[in-house]
């Protein structure tokens, strides 16, 4: 299981032979240690590896079991966290200087729900600072590279949990999805990659980045796995006001419900200018792939998703300078003395933050000024709207919709990243879900005309987790 | 009126003043988290990772908090609207998240209004919901955040809930707006929104004060006077800040707009940060949180289980005593929550204005809560029915206050009894054989009308009086004797 792209055991399988007395959850955690020693100098999927409190759960498990106890459905299997989760005790960096030094004296709920299932937390990944990229080359400590390719990129912000998956370190994986960072690093390393909808997974414990965009997802390799992980954080929880209240349904259950009779619309605006032609004939493929499991497959329009990308870099930016500002060196990280309160604080945020995350806190500082709320912010806010409505008209006719991940498959390092704007374009398809609240995720679904992975997403209204993982199902079936 | 009422020599001009009164709720726990809110701590020890802002930490609304809010409007006459929370953006190292959580242009409460003890109305603009910043304590150099060696921050205090009180510019007078922030404390406290004390910060005033020619429909230029810790500072820091404007404008000069700090000491305002540097605070709509709308049943609620308000005692207790509901000793009965013993005492038969004269000027002590109506008026009666001079009733009233017997029991241990009136006429023609002088003055004084002089001369020969009677003599019974002497003598 060390070789890149090579089968391992799925996380259900290792939960339920954990479960079941058949393996050993600490042999499980050792083979994982081992993958990670063997490939990590090429891949840097980690920020930090936490071998020995990993071991030492896995051991805490394995003695549950032999004493008759059930550690939970994710019993011993090794998950790797995005490092902008917090863990109590636990150095929790969002890549950023900023936070050098930082332990978090709490656990993310997501967290304590993962110790709770009897998952075992094998490290800490790497990320674009504060989430704020799509390549994971903007983080402090280095760019993560793709287990598919060493030389492109994993796709962000989420890269580093994404190789995790792909390198085979870790079945599972979290990560955090603003904009498309938890499903386009998961497309442009060939995993499944899922963002729900806003609200059915806490934030709490997650550092924000843009709250009313921010949810926590899976990653796995297999989209079994990934529903079987989202039934273990998703749920209630009165620490997040936004959180919401109804009952998880069965989301592995969905994943082999096929798809007779259900709607499926390719969203034309999604399929156009920008979109690699290699990229389009896989979600073509896609939606016939649908149609011949007994789908019924359309064309859907969402008009507004055009905007969606210049609504996001107003609204995300205007949030993370709000949410990025207790960075100030007072109370926890980096501080850097100056003569006053003013300068110290100044000083501090300079040499902490890094290019990209300066350039998005005075975007969105710039953004709700006086004088300029109502043309950028207040705009901003309208096009959301707009794009609500128009998803809303589509889920009229449709039940999921399907549009590709991203319009390229894995870029070379160094080809974007002096192009902001170019490399904000990757998050074209995926952006507009977040501005509507909504749940899409990635599968993996054969390769582009270079042999990278290519994903497919799959959209789907408000809590339409359940049909959107039944689509994957079949998707990843037809894959094989 | 021609001048600014109550400022000596500002004829021509006309005062205008907006307030904003911040109080801390009281609350058990904090606006968005499970710490004690709670005064006098060990700093940094009702903090946990939401009110210190940490990394990753989300807030959720404190519901008795909103409720208190509630109340409060509902006391305020004002329109209980759903409302939404927002970031008010700025950098201050007490500020533990750099931006605080406020309510901008939708506020849980808007449109209402205070009427006073002198008939006035206040309008009040709005009254939101927001949290508390810790506590900056400056070490070293000259104590102020500029030259400061060092700093300490408390953060017991971050998160604290807070409704800030908006009011119209509608205060004309220093004196009226001592009123306003008296009636308004007395309000909070009397329906348990706050403890309100100014001294301890849980209530804070900030005065928008401007001037304008009589005459004038536009608003002068205001400032904004911050740090006024008592309702005495409140009233000299308008005065001071009345007549600063007014020379300004005198001179020809302009006022800036700007925040300035009242230094009690120095017994004047200093200039701070002035509006047109001032930060913008880019408010936006605070995605942490939901919008609060509360239902129409627990609004009903809340308005059913508000208590009398001041206003409403006053007049009930003005009605009962036949007096008028500004009457000082109606309002201070009210104020003091004595209000209830009073109207016993008057329905038991007590000389209303006896009662009253005691709730003012004798009762402003610990326990007088305690005192019966019963006892009250049995005391009034004492003194009524010349039993007990006032002095001697005060005296026995504040025993009873301390230990709770009778009035009866106290005076007759005290060996209170009131002087027959042949003693004591026998020492009023004494005083004035000796004092021939003053008397012919004080028959003089009388019949010119120089009551000026009168008064003086009246204190002369009561203080003899009082003095030879050591004390027992009837104030009332010295001043007819007084007159009847005067009139013999005219
Ligand atoms: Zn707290």
């Amino acid at each position: 299981m060390t070789a890149p792209g090579s089968p391992t055991p799925t996380a259900a399988a290792i939960a339920a032979e954990v479960r079941a007395g058949a393996r050993s959850a600490r042999a499980t955690v050792d083979a994982h240690l081992g993958a990670i020693d063997a490939a990590e100098a090429t891949i840097h999927a980690f920020n930090l590896v936490l071998a020995d409190s990993a071991r030492a759960a896995a051991d805490a498990i394995d003695a549950r079991v032999a004493a008759g106890e059930d550690p939970g459905p994710l019993a011993g299997v090794p998950i790797a966290l995005k490092d902008n989760l917090c863990t109590r005790g636990v150095p929790t960096t969002c890549s950023s200087r900023i936070l050098e030094g930082w332990r978090p004296p709490y656990d993310a709920t997501v967290v304590t729900r993962l110790a709770t299932a009897g998952a075992v937390v094998i490290g800490k990944t790497n990320l674009d600072e504060f989430a704020m990229g799509s390549s994971t080359e903007n983080s402090a400590f280095g760019p993560t590279r793709n287990p598919r390719d060493p030389e492109r990129v994993p796709g962000g912000s989420s890269g580093g949990s994404a190789a995790a998956v792909a390198a085979g370190f870790a079945p599972l994986a979290l990560g955090s999805d603003t904009g498309g960072s938890i499903r386009q690093p998961a497309a442009l390393c060939g995993v499944v990659g899922v963002k729900p909808t806003y609200g059915l997974v806490s934030r709490y414990g997650l550092v924000a980045f843009a709250s009313s965009l921010d949810q926590i997802g899976p990653f796995a390799g297999t989209v079994g796995d990934a529903a079987l992980l989202l039934e273990v954080i998703a749920g209630h929880d009165p620490l997040d006001s936004t959180s919401i209240d109804q009952p998880v349904p069965s989301y592995t259950e969905a994943v082999g419900a096929g798809v007779d009779g259900l709607r499926v619309g390719i969203v034309s605006e999604l399929m156009g200018e920008g979109i690699a032609p290699d990229v389009r004939a896989r979600v073509e493929a896609a939606a016939e792939a649908l149609a011949a499991a007994g789908a019924e497959v359309g064309e859907a329009s969402v008009p507004a998703a055009t905007f969606g990308l210049s609504a996001y870099y107003l609204i995300a930016p205007a949030e993370a300078s709000s949410n990025l500002a207790r960075y100030d060196g007072v109370r926890y990280g980096l501080r850097v003395d100056g003569a006053t309160t003013s300068e110290m604080m100044e000083a501090s945020r300079s040499a902490g933050f890094g290019a990209e995350v300066k350039r998005r806190i005075m975007l969105g500082t710039y953004a709700l000024s006086a004088g300029y709320y109502d043309a950028f912010y207040g705009k901003a806010l309208k096009v959301r709207t707009l794009i609500i409505a128009d998803f809303a008209a589509a889920y009229e006719r449709f039940d999921v919709l399907l549009s590709p991940t991203t319009p390229t498959t894995a870029f070379r390092f160094g080809e974007k990243a002096d192009d902001p704007l170019a490399m904000y374009l990757s998050d074209v398809c995926t952006i507009p879900t977040n501005l509507a609240g909504q749940p899409a995720m990635s599968v993996p679904f054969g390769s582009g005309a270079d042999g990278m992975p290519v994903g497919v997403q799959i959209l789907a209204p408000t809590l339409g987790e359940v049909p959107m993982l039944r689509a994957a199902g079949v998707l990843e079936e037809a894959a094989k | 009126m021609s001048a600014i009422h109550g400022i000596d020599g500002l004829d021509d001009w006309e005062l205008v003043v907006g307030l904003e009164v911040h109080c801390e709720l009281a609350t058990a726990t904090k606006l968005f988290c499970g710490c004690p809110n709670q005064f006098g701590d060990d700093p940094n020890t009702n903090v946990c990772p939401v009110c210190l802002g940490l990394p990753g930490s989300l807030p959720v609304l404190n519901h008795q908090a909103v409720e208190l809010a509630m109340r409060i409007g509902r006391a305020l006459n004002c329109t209980v609207h759903p409302s939404v929370f927002a970031r008010k953006n700025y950098f201050y190292p007490d500020m533990p998240k750099d931006y605080q959580v406020s309510q901008y242009d939708q506020p849980i409460n808007a449109d209402g209004w205070l009427d006073l003890p002198d008939g006035s109305r206040i309008g009040i603009t709005r009254a939101h919901l927001e949290e508390d910043t810790g506590k900056n304590t400056h070490a070293g150099g000259s104590g102020r955040i500029h030259g400061a060696d060092y700093s300490l921050i408390d953060y017991n205090r971050a998160g604290v809930p807070l409704v800030e009180i908006v009011s119209e510019p509608d205060v004309r007078s220093p004196e009226q707006a001592r009123t306003y922030v008296a009636e308004l404390r007395t309000i909070l406290l009397a329906i348990g929104a706050s403890d309100a004390k100014m001294e301890e910060g849980s209530m804070r005033v900030d005065a928008n004060v401007s001037v304008r020619p009589h005459g004038q429909a536009a608003f002068g230029t205001r400032c904004e006077i911050k740090n006024l810790n008592s309702l005495r500072s409140l009233v000299r820091a308008i005065e001071y800040e009345a007549r600063r404007q007014v020379d300004l404008l005198g001179t020809g000069e302009r006022i800036h707009q700007e925040t300035r700090h009242w230094d009690e000491e120095a017994g004047r305002t200093r200039a701070g940060r002035s509006k047109e540097e001032a930060e913008d605070y880019r408010y936006f709509q605070e995605p942490d949180l939901v919008p609060v709308a509360p239902g129409a049943d627990w609004l009903a609620r809340v308005e059913a289980a508000l208590p009398v308000l001041p206003a409403a005692r006053r007049e009930t207790l003005a009605g009962a005593a036949g007096l008028a509901a500004t009457h000082p000793g109606v309002v201070m009965a009210v104020d003091r929550g004595l209000d209830d013993l009073a109207r016993g005492a008057i329905a038991a038969g007590a000389d209303p204005v006896r009662v009253l004269t005691h709730v003012e000027h004798n009762l402003a002590v610990e326990g007088a809560e305690t005192l019966g109506a019963a006892a009250l008026a049995e005391l009034v009666g004492m003194e009524t029915g010349g039993a007990l001079t006032a002095t001697q009733a005060k005296t026995v009233l504040a025993d009873m206050v301390a230990t709770g017997r009778g009035p009866a029991e106290i005076a007759a241990e005290r060996g209170f009894e009131a002087m027959d009136t042949g003693a004591l006429e026998a020492i009023v023609d004494e005083a004035i054989a000796a004092n021939a002088s003053e008397w012919a003055d004080y028959v003089a004084a009388s019949a010119a009308g120089d009551d000026k002089r009168l008064k003086k001369l009246t204190g002369f020969f009561t203080g003899k009086i009082m003095q030879a009677s050591k004390g027992q003599a009837d104030g009332r019974a010295v001043n007819e004797l007084l007159t009847r002497k005067r009139d013999g003598a005219a």
